[in-house]
């Protein structure tokens, strides 16, 4: 005989607005199998907790219904507590009262109706719980990380640092992301370049980091504690163990004339090249697409120079496959360029240029060597105008969000110029200044009032060529909207920071979601920053969305605790709740007919053929086995199977249907 | 295909050089635009400035009637009519109980079955495909093309062209050999309905027009719109004066720089009705 308690939770006021919390109590407690009802203020506090566990013992329960939030939020908090009370914790069940009741409905009689409606669900369906094992897994100790910015660098010497190996995949040839691009970093103004490269170094020369770059991850399967990768490691058309550095090859390659996309296309770069000088592995690739012997199929200079005979042109992209038990996701993130502004003529006009071609002008690396030059004449601009929000906070762009690091990058770009041309002029023209972050205001306020910056609050409607200068139109809203004209040489565009290309087709091949602008989203935008809603794969850095620096490496760290806390047990539990087909004894040994309709709709390949054979060998009939290490418990398989002959614990056909029939059935 | 046309009031007024020259076209390619009979008034600034309902009621009435008429496409060379013609459809075909209203106001059926497309939209259907055998004086000028307000906004009824640095009008000309250069001013306002009270604001917007395609080299300047011609020519004496200046570059409607291509001239395409000399030709 079923003993059946229930435990309303008002949630604070979540739930007791709108729901009569008594009169649930009162109609829960005179349902059919119910031995215990009772109702409290904070059900997942450790009083309400308690009060789950002594009503089991004192009432004798045989299952639990929690009538409280989603299961999302807490029905693991439940479980434990009705293991606690000496349950087996899959007989407890979450009514969700609040999402799907008093959030959504206004207070009133028909809204407490339908809170008991969904009790009695739970109930019947509860009552239909059958105990069951959590299943154990192993736990594969090394993680991938993928990405090798300032956040996968940071996470992969965490995790590493804490004795577990890690594989670091780089799309481009070198790591260091784009912070290895910027000149100095707010609000310090200390060298990027002189804080991140000794990271880079000790990624490449840590004993328990395994580095790929120009590598990509094609494919991902598994699940938590379990994953295979695999990597496509495009060919260098270089022998790397041969390869010394030296960088012959780089000085004789005939073809110079290529666009680098390490200083933002305002310098030029050969066809076999290292990233930058300081790159990380620093061994040069063959840009095939640009390389005169890949299309005409003559030259070969760098193979003739080479004083190791390091250069191999028929070498193939290798893919390999890696085992590994987590994943970081680190992809970072890009800015909004090209045909986006035509009203600021970005992409025309030659002097207006986004922020990350401002760093490489400022950097002492860069194409002027840290003189700030204007790229079409060369000339040392005199004025110099500074759009923030270029297309950030603009929802007629599409873009309704904040990139949350422009204000401060803008207000240190101010700063530089004014450091590097004295006479100069520098404008900002702003939305409103968000420097929150330490020592982040002192900041901007040092940009304006010692560096005399002119900031100007109000947007730039156009700006246009005029006689080889630029005119700025804009607006300036603390003057009384008046318009400001302003004649620059160069106008610098705090364009809006945006996901990277291909981060939508990487998401889907990771299975993690993304939201709406393709940044990666978390698992819960409050109580799992860093954690995605795929078990075991998380995120650092800005592939989530605009970051800056130190939030990236905390980010980052946070995502190696998070990798480290899962390798630091032996095998891993998993909830249960995954398909199985039925199984009987001789003759008829099971329900499935072996059609295998199930098999391609599996988007886990959890799906596997299991012959049953006689003594002598013949095969008598074949099934469908689900592999429950494999299996999510979509449910997708129980629903098109034909013969009915799969179902789903926790959630099998009869308890669904009862819970139907319970809703329909007047009590 | 039917292909209607609206005139609005400026084509058979201020604007009779644009009517004249839309019509020399459309014949030296064998089109014949239909009038919509019977037309009435879009309604232009001031009826949507006063009363939604009856803004709505005017062009809903014309489109009606074209849709009467069996119209497939209204042309509509005026960018202003072309406006309230898009705006209403769209607000129609959004809000169905507003179209229900509307049709009892104008006592006609509205269906929203024809097609409205902007000058460009039709020298790009109608005259391009055909233009190449037909050019026999290619328009050898540097130009500047102005678009004004109403042609490409707004741009998420219109959802024409780009709406901050449109093409549209410059890959046409380019087609008859001119070279549309670089101009700040595409779609500037060019002080439209002022023209009348504030004659002094239109100096000043339509000057700051006229002379940066003076200043880039610009031998003409390209419009499709009557009330932009109108403020860019009939008050190029008031601009001059304001800016104390002796600007002089013409302002031709871009079916008459195609129709002057294909051999028309200039009498034909109404050049000798504009204020401001055209020296081409």
């Amino acid at each position: 005989m079923a003993r059946i308690g229930v435990f309303i939770c008002h949630c604070g006021e979540n739930i007791s607005a709108t729901v009569d919390c008594g009169k649930v109590c009162e109609a829960a407690s005179k349902l059919k199998h119910v031995a215990y009802a009772t109702e409290y203020k904070y059900m997942c506090s450790d009083p309400g907790q308690s009060l789950v566990k002594n009503a089991i013992i004192e009432h004798k329960l045989t299952g639990v219904v929690v009538s409280a939030c989603s299961p999302r939020m807490h029905e693991p908090t439940f479980r434990k507590a009705t293991a606690e009370g000496g349950l087996n914790p899959f007989l407890c069940e979450m009514a969700n009262l609040r999402e799907h009741c008093s959030w959504v409905h206004e207070k009133g009689e028909a809204t407490t109706e339908k809170a008991i409606d969904i009790v009695r669900t739970l109930v019947e369906k509860v009552k239909r719980n059958a105990a069951l094992q959590p299943i154990r897994v192993p736990v594969t100790k090394a993680a991938l990380v993928i990405g090798g910015g300032i956040a996968g660098i940071q996470a992969a010497l965490d995790i590493a640092n804490c004795g577990h190996k890690v594989i670091m995949v780089e799309r481009s040839p070198s790591i260091g992301g784009h912070m290895s691009q910027l000149s100095e970093t707010f609000p310090t103004l200390d060298c990027s370049q002189c804080i991140l490269t000794p990271r880079m170094v000790e990624v490449l020369q840590h004993p328990n980091i395994t580095l790929y770059s120009y590598a990509e991850v094609e494919q991902l399967d598994g699940f938590i504690g379990n994953f295979v990768a695999k990597i496509r490691k495009k060919a260098k058309s270089l022998d790397e163990k041969a390869c010394t550095g030296c960088g012959l090859c780089i000085t004789k390659c005939p073809q110079k004339k290529i666009p680098n996309e390490f200083e933002e296309g305002m310098g030029f770069r050969p066809a076999i090249y290292v990233p930058f000088p300081q790159a990380v592995p620093n061994r040069p690739v063959i840009d095939k697409a640009n390389c005169t012997y890949y299309i005409k199929g003559k030259c070969k200079v760098c193979e003739i120079v080479c004083p190791t005979k390091a250069i191999r042109f028929d070498q193939e992209d290798e893919v390999i496959d890696v085992e590994v038990g987590a994943v970081v996701v680190a992809t970072g993130f890009d800015i909004k360029r090209a045909d986006f502004f035509p009203e600021y003529g970005y992409g025309k006009l030659k002097d207006v240029i986004d922020g990350l071609q401002f760093e490489r002008l400022a950097s002492a690396s860069g194409p002027t060597n840290g003189e700030i030059l204007r790229p079409s004449d060369g000339q040392k601009p005199k004025n110099i105008v500074f759009i923030a929000c270029a297309g950030s906070r603009d929802p007629a762009k599409g873009i309704a969000y904040c990139s949350k690091i422009c204000c401060m990058y803008t207000a240190k770009h101010a700063m530089l110029y004014k450091h590097k041309v004295h006479e100069g002029n520098a404008h900002v023209f702003y939305m409103d200044i968000r420097s929150a972050g330490k020592n982040y205001d002192e900041f901007v306020r040092r940009a304006i009032e010692e560096d005399h910056v002119n900031y100007i609050r109000g947007r730039v409607s156009t700006v246009y060529e005029r006689d080889g200068k630029l005119i700025v139109k804009g607006v300036d809203t603390l003057l009384g909207a008046q318009p400001v004209e302003i004649v620059a040489d160069m106008v610098v565009l705090a364009t809006a920071g945006v996901a990277n290309p291909g981060a939508e087709e990487l998401a889907q091949r990771l299975h993690v979601s993304y939201d709406s602008h393709k940044f990666f989203a978390e698992a819960h935008p409050k109580l799992k920053p860093v954690e995605t809603n795929t078990a075991g794969i998380f995120l650092a850095g800005a592939c989530q969305n605009p970051k800056d620096i130190p939030d990236s490496v905390s980010q980052a760290s946070g995502a190696a605790v998070k990798v480290a806390a899962l390798f630091s047990q032996s095998e891993l539990t998993r909830e249960p709740l995954v398909a199985a087909v039925n199984r009987f004894g001789p003759p008829l040994y099971s329900t499935c007919v072996g059609c295998f309709m199930c098999q391609p709709v599996c988007p886990y390949q959890a799906i596997e053929r299991e012959e049953i054979k006689s003594r002598d060998g013949k095969v008598i009939k074949s099934l469908a086995k689900i592999n429950e290490g494999l299996c999510q418990g979509c449910g997708t398989c129980v629903a098109l199977c034909r013969s009915k002959s799969i179902d789903l614990y926790g959630y099998t056909n009869e308890q669904v249907y009862t819970e139907v029939v319970a809703l329909l059935n007047d009590y | 295909m039917k292909i209607g046309i609206y005139p609005g009031c400026s084509l058979e007024g201020s604007a009779r050089d644009y009517n004249e020259s839309v019509f020399a076209l459309a014949k030296a390619f064998d089109i014949e635009p239909v009038q919509i009979p019977d037309w009435n008034c879009c309604g232009a600034t001031a009826a949507h400035n006063l009363n939604k309902e009856l803004s709505l009621a005017l062009p809903a009435r014309i489109l009606a009637l074209a849709e009467k008429h069996g119209v497939d496409e209204i042309l509509v060379p005026c960018a202003a009519c072309y406006s309230r013609l898009v705006v209403t459809k769209h607000e129609l075909q959004k809000h169905p109980e507003l179209k229900n209203r509307i049709c009892e106001v104008i006592e006609m059926d509205y269906k929203g079955t024809s097609k409205i497309i902007n000058v460009i939209e039709w020298i790009d259907k109608y005259i391009i495909p055909k233009l190449e055998e037909k050019v026999k004086k290619p328009f050898n000028y540097k130009v500047a093309c102005y678009y004004g307000c109403l042609l490409v906004r707004p741009n998420k009824v219109l959802n024409y062209d780009r709406v901050e640095d449109p093409q549209t009008m410059d890959v046409v000309m380019s087609k008859i050999g001119a070279t549309a250069i670089d101009f700040a001013f595409k779609t500037e306002c060019c002080g439209a309905g002022l023209s009348i009270s504030r004659t002094d604001i239109v100096s000043k917007l339509s000057g700051k027009i006229i002379e940066d395609a003076e200043h880039r080299g610009a031998d003409a300047i390209i419009v499709a719109c009557p009330m932009c011609h109108s403020n860019l020519d009939m008050r190029r004496p008031d601009i001059n004066k304001y800016w104390n200046k002796e600007f002089n570059i013409p302002v031709i409607f871009v079916t008459q720089a195609i129709g002057l291509a294909v051999g028309l001239t200039p009498a034909q395409v109404g050049l000798k009705r504009h204020f401001v000399e055209v020296k081409i030709s």
